[in-house]
């Protein structure tokens, strides 16, 4: 027995996110550690929740393990839900034969029946390696009130980045005329967030269609794909479709890079950024680690920071953002950095515009990252990132834009 | 880290000895008292039997117990949302009407809850020793030794003037318990009850139907007193560190004991987690000019002033240029800018406007109550 749902949440979940390297090594992008006690994955759940959401399937592919842990039951969302609730979906073996997802189009499309079950009126898909917070029910009301087939969630971006996302051009309605990804000339400069509301009947339908297409174009021997912003908003489009652009005002960063992914983190200490993560009324909830609260000893001076429970801090920390469990010792220095849960830096070491993985040895003497102004050239200058589970021995350094992913 | 073991089934006293801290039990019990950062005293109690595997557990309320069912809910932060087991509370009303007198009477009124656990063992602890132990091991004393009661001690140094609710053991030559006194006028070294025993559930209900039918309620008087000729009454010597909230000063006291960082591993280690409601709360945050020692800060604090040995509890703000020493502040207190404050212990939500100056002493903190505003 299953009651029938308004809404259904799907979260594409199985991006490996190849270029943050080794952070995501051993697990799925969506499980990387973000903001001192969340990971990725937590900004989209959390959404749902607040936002009335209570089904959600999570397709995951890449690296499942430690995704597939975190997300348990959902509790720590309160999507433990007798109706409802979330539910991990990976690929899976049918009598047709076992596939991966071909794409993320295919990914919903393989789970078509989970989405039968509930009967939707509307199915919400969302990525998983977005930092936001977002009221999907404005975005469905939205969705309603255009009699929309597709609502496509926006953000006015500045026109000198616009060539790196999907633009939208719409009609004064915000009706969209034309989709384009990644234009070299951007006719405007409303990006794609890849947070999409369909009306579940039309989605069901392109998506048949595009898996039908698309395997038909493979037997040929033709190019063919099985994604959402390339094929099935496009067809939606060449058939007239009624597809709406809702444009979001807030905070949004997408964290696909090492780079943003350390800006990211480094938002929440500027006061002018508006992501409140103590906002009462809008919680972002993540799976507790059931630590002790933090430390901070005698010969700690800590500034501009925000440091997570089980932490121990008794150096120097500024411009910086600790995880649960981390351990600063006294004479260690860490500025303008990000630390993962567990990692250990001793007396000694410097830690400056980096990012180190969780469980992590720093030794006395390591010197990680450089501060921009100790480089000559500025192109040379980038963050410095040691990934998880990695000893630096003293004496050794990692230098800007270098990736360390073994022990040195 | 125990797998489950039915065969132990854990009765926690949420409200024994309430009175000694009569300010901060006003509106609640001596379990739901805010601890050491992010905990209340309960937690200690429960995690200490999830971590040694019962997953059965009896929470024994009296009055003022709205605090405690909210910090409880259904057990789920505690893992004891159980169908086999799992947590339970039980009221507090007497058979013979009104609330309970007595662990006699409390454990009277509630043995149909004891009578239906497949448990063969029963152990009690209360609230007001805190501490982490691994009841397997007293588990086993209790069996080799053939004892009826093992009761859970520690050598340390007591003074009567400062410890009144503690109760003193004394041993025979052959280990038995042969006298036992409740807050007796000495100090020194004394074997100290951790208000912590074993007792198989058969020999339990022979006592507490026996305390029923002659209408006795004081187990420490009646049984341990009373009763340890007829009795074979074990101590169990606990090594770790502990500590006793037996008044305001005592409990300021062991909140800041936690700053010791051996103290504090001995109570918080690795392979036995305490367990708390989650918050949910965001990291704490330090701001600009903030300047932080030797202090225990938990989760969703925004800290732009100076904090120095203190434990600051989750959800906390303190303003700019104010200052706050040797004090324990608890959830949600909001203190302003160009403050200082000294010796000082607030209770849940307590609001501070600017440049107010409170002062208490190290022995003697001053305690400002719920929802106080200054």
């Amino acid at each position: 027995m299953y009651t029938k749902k308004k809404v259904v949440a799907m979260l594409l979940a199985g991006g490996q996110g190849s270029r943050l390297y080794a952070l995501t090594k051993n697990v799925a992008k969506p499980a990387v550690p973000y903001g001192g006690k969340y990971r990725l994955i937590d900004f989209p759940l959390s959404n749902c929740t607040n936002s009335g959401i209570d089904t959600v399937g999570v397709l995951t592919q890449y690296q499942p393990l430690v995704l597939n842990e975190y997300i348990g039951n959902g509790q720590p969302w309160d999507l433990d839900k007798m109706n409802g609730g979330v539910h991990v979906l990976p690929p899976y073996e049918s009598q047709a034969g076992a596939s991966w997802y071909e794409g993320t189009a295919n990914a919903i499309y393989q789970n078509m029946n989970f989405i039968r079950r509930y009967d939707p009126e509307y199915v919400v898909v969302l990525g998983g390696d977005h930092i936001y917070k977002m009221d999907y029910s404005k975005m469905v009301d939205f969705h309603i009130a255009n009699d929309a087939d597709c609502t496509i969630s926006v953000i006015d971006v500045p026109l000198a980045e616009a060539s790196r996302f999907g633009i939208m051009i719409c009609d004064e309605n915000k009706k969209v005329i034309d989709f384009v990804e990644k234009p070299k000339e951007p006719k405007s400069t409303l990006a794609s967030m890849g947070i999409y509301v369909f009306s579940w009947k039309k989605l069901e339908k392109y998506l048949i269609e595009n898996e039908n297409d698309a395997n038909e174009k493979r037997e040929r021997g033709e190019k063919w794909s099985k994604d959402f912003g390339k094929d099935i908003i496009t067809s939606m489009l060449r058939d007239k479709q009624r597809l709406f652009a809702y444009e979001f005002e807030g905070y949004w960063k997408d964290v696909g890079t090492l780079d943003s992914l350390w800006e990211a983190n480094m938002d929440l200490l500027s006061p002018s950024v508006p992501l409140d993560l103590y906002d009462k009324s809008w919680k972002i909830y993540s799976r507790s680690s059931y630590m002790p609260p933090q430390y901070i000893g005698d010969n700690a001076q800590v500034e501009n920071s925000m440091i997570s429970e089980g932490s121990c801090v008794d150096g120097s920390v500024d411009f910086s953002i600790l995880f649960a469990g981390v351990t600063v010792e006294k004479g260690a220095t860490v500025n303008y950095s990000i630390i993962m849960p567990g990692t250990v830096i001793k007396a000694g070491a410097v830690i400056e515009y980096s990012i180190v993985g969780s469980d992590c040895v720093i030794e006395g003497g390591a010197h990680i990252g450089k501060r921009p102004e100790q480089v000559d050239n500025r192109d040379d200058w980038g963050i410095a990132v040691v990934g998880h589970n990695v000893t630096v021995s003293g004496g050794k350094s990692v230098e800007p834009k270098q990736i360390i992913g073994e022990n040195i | 880290m125990s797998s489950v073991n039915y065969n132990v089934l854990g009765l926690i006293f949420a409200s024994m000895h309430d009175s000694y801290v009569s300010e901060l039990t006003k509106q609640r019990t001596m379990g739901s008292i805010p601890f050491g950062g992010r905990y209340r005293l309960i937690d200690f109690p429960l995690s200490n039997f999830v971590n040694s595997g019962v997953s059965e557990v009896g929470v024994i309320t009296k009055s003022n117990y709205g605090s405690l069912l909210d910090h409880l809910g259904s057990g789920r932060d505690w893992d004891l949302a159980r169908k086999k087991g799992g947590l339970h509370l039980l009221p507090p009303y007497s058979q013979t009407g009104g609330i309970y007198q007595g662990r006699l009477d409390a454990l009277s009124n509630i043995w149909s809850f004891v009578e239906h656990s497949k448990a063969q063992y029963v152990i009690l602890s209360n609230c007001d020793v805190v501490t982490t132990i691994d009841f397997n091991s007293v588990l086993r004393q209790h069996k080799e030794t053939g004892a009826d009661i093992t009761l859970v001690y520690s050598k340390a140094f007591y003074d009567s003037e400062k410890n009144p609710s503690t109760t003193i053991l004394q041993f025979g030559e052959d280990n038995r318990v042969n006298d036992v006194m409740v807050a007796p006028k000495i100090s020194g070294e004394c074997n100290q009850w951790l208000e912590m025993l074993i007792i198989s559930k058969d020999f339990l209900k022979q006592i507490v139907s026996d305390a029923a039918s002659r209408n006795i309620y004081s187990f420490t008087r009646e049984i341990l007193q009373n009763r340890n000729s007829d009795y074979k009454i074990m101590g169990y010597e606990h090594k770790e560190f502990f500590v006793r909230i037996d008044s305001v000063e005592g409990y300021f006291a062991a909140n800041k004991m936690l700053l010791d960082s051996e103290k504090r591993n001995a109570l918080f280690k690795n392979n036995m987690p305490v367990y708390t409601k989650v918050g949910d709360n965001g990291p704490a945050k330090y701001g600009l000019e903030s300047n932080i020692k030797n202090s225990l800060i938990a989760d969703g604090c925004i800290i732009e002033g100076t904090v120095e040995n203190s434990v600051i509890f989750r959800g906390v703000r303190i303003g700019k240029d104010t200052v706050v020493r040797d004090s324990v502040i608890m959830q949600g207190t909001v203190i302003g800018s160009n403050c200082s404050i000294t010796s000082i212990i607030t209770d849940k939500n307590v609001e501070i406007s600017d440049e107010k100056v409170l002062t208490g002493s190290e022995t003697y903190p001053v305690y400002i109550t719920k929802n106080g505003k200054i």
